[in-house]
């Protein structure tokens, strides 16, 4: 491990209470690789997180300035943040159910303002925290607590929301591929505006074992399985593309600006 | 006291003005130091941010709309972190939407104002009329016990002077201050006397000490800015004096709550505020608050000239409540009235501090309350 990141960490706080298997610990080492190879100084950022398990990974992990807020509402917090002291470098890390469900609202608006602030969704396709209810990304069909006989809802594609709403800079990548993950983080982190990275983190205490995935690895062979470059996928056919997830930057409009 | 006290030179020039109360409230803001405001628009307060779209960019501040309520006290929280003095405004819907939003600042010990135009309610119910039925909403609004400041202006004068005070108490104690203003107050239009000198408080720096715990009996304590390199740890969560989460540990869950508690309790005669109006030889006493008190001070007059020995108690601060001024209020007349535009809240209250009988006079059918009612009530149980 790079030895500047136990700089960056607050040592008492670990281990972390993610469960055996959990993908929200390789995003969090993601997150310090790209701030540590960014040479971005911790206390210059402030970290803003939800409700939920991947509000975790900032606080109380990261040394620097973090604000583990309501369910939902992190991003808002955020603003009033950054317009206060726009010298901030505001990070917010969060889950799905937290910034797409309940927080929904917040996120289109953040988009929509192109604020200046950098979000990434932990996508764990299952609200962890909770016992493993269906969530607004839930796949059709998987089996939850609250979806005993399979998700009858269709699910977001949050990368396609976070577009349409007007975020500048768009992305999406597995924990599965670490490497690739901190190298969008790093582009992310250093666009101005609003940057939205979903980064797919696998769960295998509360959606694996109800989705027939045995093991932690399996769920991580299949993100690998699943995941197609937009490259790779350029000029396959609809039909070629069923079931693959697109993994790659969908937007990354530079020179915008942020409103503050 | 450890946070810093100081007078500041007003930004408005001094002298008298004739404005709306939702305008004075407004400057009152600027005046205090208020440097960030966020809110949604609603009827009867929105005069208020229109004002501060005018006034902030004038000193340095920042405003900003809201996608709603919820993001509005959310980024009052976040700016309030980052170092300024935030406020909103609103009516009693917004309030609802807020209240999570207010429990987690009680929680995190921020200092924020939030303005309560009161509508008549509930729900939506009529949104250019005035009430005072957000007495209870705003103290018991979260969840939990909640330790907060709520001031009831009665005069456009009041809605700029006790804006101030809502600033200041939210910086001493580091908690969440209501203006609990009713529409008539808020849309009235009078005279304000600005004056040269604003008395201002500001919150209580000491870096390394522990942003959230203190041993001090003063029991509040000093609040560090993001960006000033405290590796701040804010949560809503349980949590010990620098800020880690200690969620299944009952000794830091009994310690925090009862501090919280008793920082604003132990210290609350600074905050509670009464006047008295010709209560020296009163045996009727009537207790009011905000545009209502206006009324119940004519009605005193016209029952004195009746013989009847009137007077009235106003409550200028609502909460923390004025529980001693009550209890001496009951031991000094037969019988307690309180006009209130709504069922009867401060009534209730009022009936936990004296055993002397207290006879509610409410009015919620979105009509401020005239003299005259409040003296036909008293009349009916008097005579």
């Amino acid at each position: 491990m790079n030895e500047k990141i136990y700089e960056m960490i607050n040592l008492p706080a670990f281990p972390t209470p993610f469960c055996p298997g959990c993908g929200h610990g390789i995003l969090m080492g993601a997150l310090l690789r790209a701030i540590c190879e960014l040479e971005y100084d911790m206390k210059q950022m402030l970290f803003v997180s939800g409700i939920g398990c991947a509000a975790w990974i900032p606080s109380p992990h990261f040394k620097a300035d973090t604000l583990h807020t309501l369910h939902g509402r992190a991003i808002a917090f955020a603003t009033g943040a950054k317009l206060a002291n726009p010298k901030l470098k505001i990070m917010v890390v969060s889950g799905d159910g937290d910034l797409s469900a309940i927080g929904g609202n917040h996120l289109m608006h953040a988009a929509r303002r192109n604020m200046d602030m950098t979000v990434v969704c932990a996508n764990n396709l299952i609200y962890g925290m909770t016992g493993g209810q269906a969530a607004s990304t839930t796949p059709r069909g998987s089996l939850t607590t609250t979806t005993p006989k399979g998700n009858l809802e269709p699910s977001f594609d949050l990368c396609k929301v976070a577009e349409a709403v007007g975020a500048t800079f768009v992305a999406r990548q597995t924990v599965a591929t670490p490497i690739i993950l901190t190298g969008i983080l790093k582009k992310a982190i250093t666009h101005q505006g609003f940057s939205f990275v979903e980064v797919l983190s696998p769960c295998p205490t509360q959606f694996g074992r109800r989705n027939a995935f045995r093991t932690a690895y399996e769920m991580v062979k299949a993100l690998k399985n699943d995941c197609i470059t937009l490259e790779k996928a350029k000029g396959l056919s609809p039909e070629d593309l069923r079931g693959k997830i697109l993994v790659g930057e969908f937007v990354a409009a530079q020179g915008k600006g942020g409103r503050s | 006291m450890k946070a810093q006290q100081k007078t500041i030179k007003s930004s408005l020039a001094p002298g008298w003005y004739f404005m709306q109360g939702d305008e004075a409230c407004a400057e009152g803001a600027i005046a205090a130091g208020c440097r960030f405001y966020a809110g949604y628009p609603i009827t009867p307060a929105s005069e208020i941010m229109v004002r501060m779209v005018h006034r902030l960019p004038e000193v340095g501040g920042v405003f900003i709309q809201m996608e709603d309520e919820i993001g509005s006290i959310s980024s009052v929280i976040g700016a309030s972190w980052a170092g300024t003095k935030a406020m909103t405004a609103t009516s009693g819907p917004g309030v609802s939407l807020m209240i999570e939003g207010i429990g987690y600042a009680v929680m995190t010990e921020t200092p924020c104002v939030i303005v309560d135009i009161q509508r008549a309610g509930p729900s939506s119910g009529q949104a250019t009329r005035p009430a005072q039925g957000d007495i209870m909403q705003v103290k018991w609004g979260p969840h939990g016990d909640n330790e907060i400041v709520a001031l009831a202006p009665w005069s456009v004068q009041e809605m700029y002077d006790l804006t101030i005070k809502a600033f200041n108490f939210s910086e001493r104690f580091r908690i969440p201050a209501f203006l609990l203003a009713d529409e008539a107050v808020g849309h009235l239009r009078e005279t304000l006397v600005v004056k040269e000198d604003v008395p201002i408080v500001d919150r209580y720096k000491a870096p390394n000490l522990p942003p959230f715990g203190t041993e001090d009996p003063e029991g509040v304590p000093p609040m560090p800015a993001f960006g000033e390199g405290a590796n701040l740890l804010v949560t809503g969560s349980t949590h010990d004096p620098w800020g880690f989460r200690k969620t299944a540990d009952s000794a830091t869950q009994g310690r925090l709550t009862e501090r919280l508690e008793r920082k604003v309790q132990d210290f609350k005669s600074e905050i509670i505020e009464t006047e008295a109006h010709l209560l020296d030889d009163a045996e009727i006493g009537i207790v009011a608050f905000g545009f209502t008190a206006r009324a119940a001070l004519q009605a005193a007059k016209i029952l004195r000239r009746e013989g009847i020995k009137a007077g009235l108690l106003r409550l200028i601060s609502i909460w923390p409540f004025a529980e001693e001024a009550i209890a001496h209020l009951g031991k000094r007349c037969r019988i307690l009235f309180v006009p209130e535009m709504n069922r009867g809240q401060i009534a209730g209250e009022l009936k936990k501090y004296t055993p002397t009988p207290v006879i509610s006079l409410p009015k919620t059918n979105g009509e401020v309350i005239e003299p005259a009612e409040i003296v036909e009530g008293i009349r009916r149980k008097v005579r």
